[in-house]
Order: C-alpha cells, then structure tokens, then sequence
C-alpha cells in the first residue's frame, strides 16, 4: 500500500512538470510497481563481479581473525569503496562492522586499509581488478571487524592542548581576536586536519613507538598551534613537544604525506617545528 | 598455581583484579560490594569460559577492561550495573 502511494506522489509530481521534458518520459512507464519491477532488470544486462577479501574478527565468538570473501557486482553499486562495504552490509553480511558517517570525506570516520594503502573509503575509488583487500588501520587494536580503538590516538590529541591559550586578559568589549589574512594564511595545510589517523598508522615510526612518539596527525596539530598568531604560548607549547620521543622518532619518512586523504603533509609541519626548536634554543 | 610463576599476561590479568577491587573502595559501602562481587563474578565466569591459548581474545579483554577501570575510577561514576542481553 505504500509503495502504490509513493508511486501516486511521483506520478503528480511528473505531471506537474513541463511537458516534454525528458524525465516526465523516463518516469511514464512506471506506471504501476509491477511493471517497474519488470523494467529495472533490464538495464544491466552485463555484469561486473569484484571480490572484496574483509578483515573479520568478533570479540563475542573468539576465534582467529581471517578474511572473509565477498562477491558484489559492480555495476549497481556505487563508485567509491565505502559504497561497497554498505551494499555488503546492506544486502549479504549484516554482520560487518565499520565505521562511516558523512560519506564525504569530511568526518574522517571510515578510516581503513584498502589494498595496502590507507585512505576513507568514502574518497577512496573501488580499485580495478577482480579482488580487493580491506583491513583495519594497521597497528591498532582492533575492537572489531574494521573498527579499531583510537583511545591512545585521541590522548595523544589531547595531550598537546588544542585549544587557544592566551596570556593577556580577553578584551572587556568581548569582541573576538582579530587575525591579519596573511596570518591566517599560515593555518593553511593544517586546519583542513580531519583526525582520521590515516597519517598516523601509516608512519612505521609510530607503529613502534605508539605510546611515546606523538605521531604525524597530533604534531600536525601541536604546529597548527604553535603557528597561530593569536596563541600566546608559542614557547611553552614548543618546550611540551621537545622530547626525543615526543617529536624526534619523526624521521622524515614522509608516509603520512602519502597516506592522507585530505593532501595535506604533516612531515612538512613536524620539520616547521623542528627548526622553530633550533631558534627556541637561540 | 600456588608458589608457581606467572605469565607476564596472568600478572596484567591480577594486576586489573587488583586496580578493580582498589577502585570499589572509593565507593559508597553499599555499591562497594556490589562492584566486587560483580567484577568477581565477571573475572571468574572468563577465567573459566575463555581459551587460555586465545591470547588475542584475553589482550582485547584486557583493554577492554583497562578503560572500563579508567571510568569507574572517576569520582563521578557512583556505581556499576550490568545487562544481560538475550543470548541470540
């Protein structure tokens, strides 16, 4: 019954529509469910097999993680990979667990390793080939399936204090810090940061020092601050980071260059306050 | 086990007993048994249900409970309940 009532909506809608238009031609011949049923089939007549090898492991039924193999056909499926992983859910594994949220690479929730690479599979194109494999974030604990725990990420976030800190009192009219464009400008490549870990789990630095070396994604941030304009703790947050372990296990390895989806290069940002320590010092 | 000694994972193991037992002391008499006996129960039902060659499944445990304990070791958390959900 609500199917033959959405059907009557959209038949008003066609007909209020300029006549001659191409869509109210398109839409004529669903004039009832059952021939609309009929129509669909035929406009994939070829199909396009892709198997995706998925990363499994329940906590609830404890056994070895393995790949689980599933065969999805292209040609109804979205273009990016995490349209993939919803049809999967959707239609043969409602069991797959996974991260996602705004589908548009602006949440930095569906991290994942996509062939060897790490990368938001809402960005991230289905690869060609007939098989791709999808796992975690390399290096995490993994709660389960594709959802990793990011709790040791998100204090490493916490740790270098990203907020505003200032030193002089806030001004009586309570009107807000103003910022020249060409300061601004120096936030450029750092505010963009979505937190996603991309960055962070493809850096071979951080995957043996997870606990003592910040990582690419918090000193992108500790820069972000440092760089402020309006920031009055320039110094101190500089000192907060000096730390062999902290900072130096950054060894210009550049994988989170590579890695980030949002093109931004924290290897660039950790080597800015490299030489800002050289000048602390001074 | 008695005397015998311990695996590095059995002491992470005691060692979260412990922290557990030390956090419920912060609590209020009533809720203080409480926690106890359930996390008494919970580590005794896994002591016996879990393989203890599943090394994976006892780390995920493990974490699981590290920050379990970080909650309940906060001043605001004033007592524990648990929900049995129906087993599929």
């Amino acid at each position: 019954m609500a199917a033959t009532g959405l059907i009557r909506r959209a038949l008003s809608r066609v007909q209020s529509l300029p006549v001659g238009k191409p869509l109210s031609i398109r839409l004529r011949p669903y004039a009832s469910e059952a021939e609309a049923q009929l129509v669909q089939p035929k406009a994939r007549s070829t199909s396009n097999l892709k198997t995706f090898q998925i990363y499994r492991w329940n906590p609830d039924n404890p056994s070895k993680p393995e790949l689980q193999d599933y065969q999805i056909d292209l040609k109804d499926c979205g273009p990016m990979v995490l349209d993939a992983l919803i049809k999967i859910k959707n239609e043969i594994d409602p069991t797959l667990t996974f991260r996602r949220s705004c589908r548009e690479g602006i949440c930095g929730s569906c991290a994942m390793n996509i062939d060897g690479c790490n990368g938001l599979a809402c960005l991230t194109k289905i690869p060609s080939g007939t098989a791709s494999t999808i796992t975690p974030l390399p290096h995490m604990f993994v709660i389960k399936d594709l959802v990793v725990d990011m709790t040791n990420f998100y204090n490493q976030y916490k740790s270098i204090e990203p907020w505003l800190k200032r030193k002089t009192p806030p001004n009586p009219d309570g009107k807000e810090i103003l910022q020249s464009k060409k300061d601004r400008a120096k936030l450029d490549g750092m505010y963009e940061c979505i937190l996603c870990a991309c960055c962070s789990t493809s850096c071979p630095s951080y995957w043996w020092n997870p606990e003592s070396y910040l990582g690419p994604a918090a000193l992108l941030h500790a820069n972000r601050w440092i760089s402020d304009s309006r920031d009055e703790f320039t110094k101190e947050r500089l000192e907060a980071v000096n730390d062999e372990f902290k900072l130096y296990r950054c060894h210009t390895i550049l994988n989170c260059a590579r890695a980030c989806p949002k093109g931004l290069n924290p290897g660039k940002q950790i080597q800015n306050i490299k030489g800002l320590q050289g000048k602390n010092v001074a | 086990m008695g005397g015998s000694k311990l695996s590095g994972m059995q002491k992470q193991v005691l060692s979260l007993y412990r922290g557990f037992m030390r956090a419920a002391r912060d609590k209020s008499p009533q809720e203080r048994s409480n926690i106890e006996s359930f996390v008494a129960s919970e580590f005794r039902r896994n002591a016996t249900g879990v393989d203890r060659k599943n090394f994976v499944y006892i780390e995920y445990l493990l974490r699981r409970g590290k920050k379990q304990l970080d909650q309940l070791k906060s001043p605001d958390i004033v007592s524990l309940s648990s929900l049995n959900a129906p087993a599929k």
